[in-house]
């Protein structure tokens, strides 16, 4: 056989339930490829190895006593090793969300969605870089430097959860759970080749997932097919008593047998192919458009008129949930501390001096756009302009089924590139931050390669609820096609 | 809309946050470039338009009020960078 970490989520379940693997054996063989690899990608903040090999175990003696008894259910990513981004609690073990003013920090109790992935048998590998509160398009806002693309180290993997997308991709591991408030788990699937699916709102419980704004946080998945992260998806969605803002629709398993898109009405939005958009990433997402329609999908023009729109609203509306939500991190409670003489001093130094410059300066811009006298002309407005927004997707959406999309204007570019110029990063969530003003799930995909052989991805978002819709298609994509089977050259 | 420095340093203090005279000077240009990008935003009418705080429908579930077993005041406390084993310590409020 060749390296096991080459293996799809599901041909290595296949592999675990025949006994001709063991979870033992994964989990070496995902630690042995992260010793060799990470110290270039820098995909890892902190490994979990021993919790990871006690994991292992356990999940032997699982698959062990079910091949015993195999009719009874047995998740799929049982003894499967995976990843976890960093703002995801898990008791006990280093959780930092990429910021310096966590460093240390060990907490009590684990994320709903880790413990959901643990419980059912997934092995835990480690915590993966993110831009600082998942704040970034990047991962160089990590207060723990940057993260590199497993396609050319000098380029960025996305973010925020860049970590978490470089190891899927660098086959560092077999899925990966990442966060998504503007795009944050699409966009870096796109730059690195990976699948990844942003739930919608309210889907996935956020209970142990460090808020950043919190009317668009969602937590999602990525692997390396839609195949793969079908069973991830499953096991993390579905209500939770911890988090009101859980939906208690009920979750199903997602059927991918003989998946057909006979009659499949596709939505192609103008206003997603504006001027701007890098030819190759246009041209690769109308192909697969085109695939989509032989395998017998519609394309239907529509118009989602609001979305220039989009941007400016998720800048005031993000920073400002953000301003608020950031507010706990006052060194008193957790974290390091800069010890002061009163306690207003403290806190000013704390935050100063622990606080990245990108979360600073989005907890300036919230801070400003809810202070008196300013409330009105940017927050209200903002969040009115986000009804336009919503409503733009319903009116889309009585007339097709999916969305189809690039996720990114360009494939991933060079680190430093935006330098110190804040507007040009935030332009790179254009394309994907509506969906979390809508509340939308969106699923990004690899539809190609640029001239410097850079992954190019796909976008399509779905309504409220649609995630099995998405991963089908999705699925019926990768079908007719290997560009989710390539490798990177590591 | 260029923000003065006034403001950036008001908006600091409100934020909690020590700022540096290089980056007072960075984020009053860099806050004023972003708003300037966010002014489009009041050319649309909205007058009718009512706003979304969140997608969801809201509202308040409720379980039975029965009490479970929460964090120990030893894991609450684990964390702190100074603690006396049963509260938190911080620098004297009052003088």
């Amino acid at each position: 056989m060749a390296d096991l970490t080459d293996l799809s989520l599901l041909d290595a379940a296949d592999g675990l339930r025949s006994g001709a693997i063991s979870s033992r054996e994964l989990t070496c063989a995902c630690l042995d490829r992260i010793e060799r690899q990470d110290p270039a990608l820098h995909a890892f903040l902190a490994m979990t190895a021993d919790l990871a090999l006690r994991q292992a175990q356990a999940a032997d003696r699982r698959l062990s006593e079910w091949r015993r008894a195999p009719d009874a259910p047995l998740p799929a990513t049982c003894g499967i090793p995976i990843a976890v981004k960093d703002v995801l609690c898990l008791a006990g073990e280093p959780t930092t969300a990429g910021s310096r003013i966590l460093e240390g920090f060990r907490p009590p109790y684990t994320a709903t969605s880790v413990q959901r992935m643990v419980d059912s048998g997934a092995v835990v590998l480690g915590k993966t870089n993110t831009d600082e509160f998942a704040m970034g398009s990047s991962t160089e806002n990590s207060g723990y430097g940057p993260t590199h693309n497993p396609w050319d180290a000098s380029r960025v993997p996305g973010g925020s959860s860049g970590g978490s997308a470089a190891a899927v991709a660098g086959r560092l591991c077999f899925a990966a759970l990442g966060s998504d408030t503007g795009g944050s788990v699409r966009q870096p699937a796109a730059f690195c080749g990976v699948t990844g699916l942003k739930p919608s709102y309210g889907r996935v419980s956020r209970y142990g997932l460090i808020a950043y704004g919190s009317s668009l946080d969602s937590v999602g998945g990525l692997a390396r097919s839609a195949a793969d992260l079908a069973p991830v998806f499953h096991i993390i969605a579905g209500h939770d008593p911890l988090d009101s803002t859980c939906v208690t629709d009920p979750v199903s398993p997602v059927d991918l047998d003989g998946v057909e898109l006979h009659g499949l009405r596709i939505g192609v939005p103008d206003e997603y192919f504006i001027e701007g958009i890098q030819p190759e990433v246009e041209a690769s997402v109308r192909r697969a458009i085109e695939v989509f329609c032989r395998l017998g999908a519609v394309a239907i023009p529509i118009r989602l008129p609001h979305t220039d729109l989009a941007l400016p609203v998720y800048y005031l509306i993000a920073p400002a949930e953000a301003s608020a939500n950031l507010a706990r991190y006052d060194g008193i409670r957790f974290g390091p501390r800069r010890a002061a003489e009163g306690l207003m001093d403290q806190y000013l130094e704390t935050r100063g001096a622990l606080f990245g410059p990108e979360v600073k300066r989005r907890i300036m811009l919230g801070t400003y756009a809810l202070s008196a006298g300013y409330y009105d002309a940017y927050y209200a407005q903002a969040q009115k302009v986000r009804t336009l927004i919503k409503d733009d997707f319903e009116a889309a959406f009585r007339g097709v089924d999916l969305i189809a999309c690039p996720v990114a204007p360009t494939t991933a570019f060079p680190i430093g590139a935006h330098g110190d110029d804040p507007l040009a990063m935030y332009l790179e969530d254009v394309f994907t931050l509506p969906a979390n003003l809508a509340g939308i799930p969106g699923i990004a995909f690899p539809v190609g390669f640029d001239r410097d052989r850079l992954p190019i991805g796909m976008q399509l978002n779905g309504p409220h609820l649609s995630e099995a819709a998405l991963l089908r298609a999705c699925h019926a994509y990768q079908s007719m096609t290997a560009w989710h089977t390539e490798r990177p050259p590591l | 809309m260029a923000l003065t420095l006034d403001e950036v340093r008001h908006i600091a203090r409100l934020a909690r946050l020590r700022l540096t005279p290089e980056e007072e000077a960075r984020y009053r240009e860099q806050l004023s470039a972003i708003l300037d990008y966010a002014a489009r935003l009041a050319q649309v009418d909205t007058a009718s338009i009512p706003p979304t705080a969140t997608v969801l429908p809201l509202h308040a579930p409720l379980r039975p009020d029965e009490p479970r077993p929460g964090l120990s005041a030893g894991q609450v406390l684990a964390n702190a960078p100074a603690s006396d084993g049963a509260m938190f310590r911080i620098p004297p409020v009052f003088e």
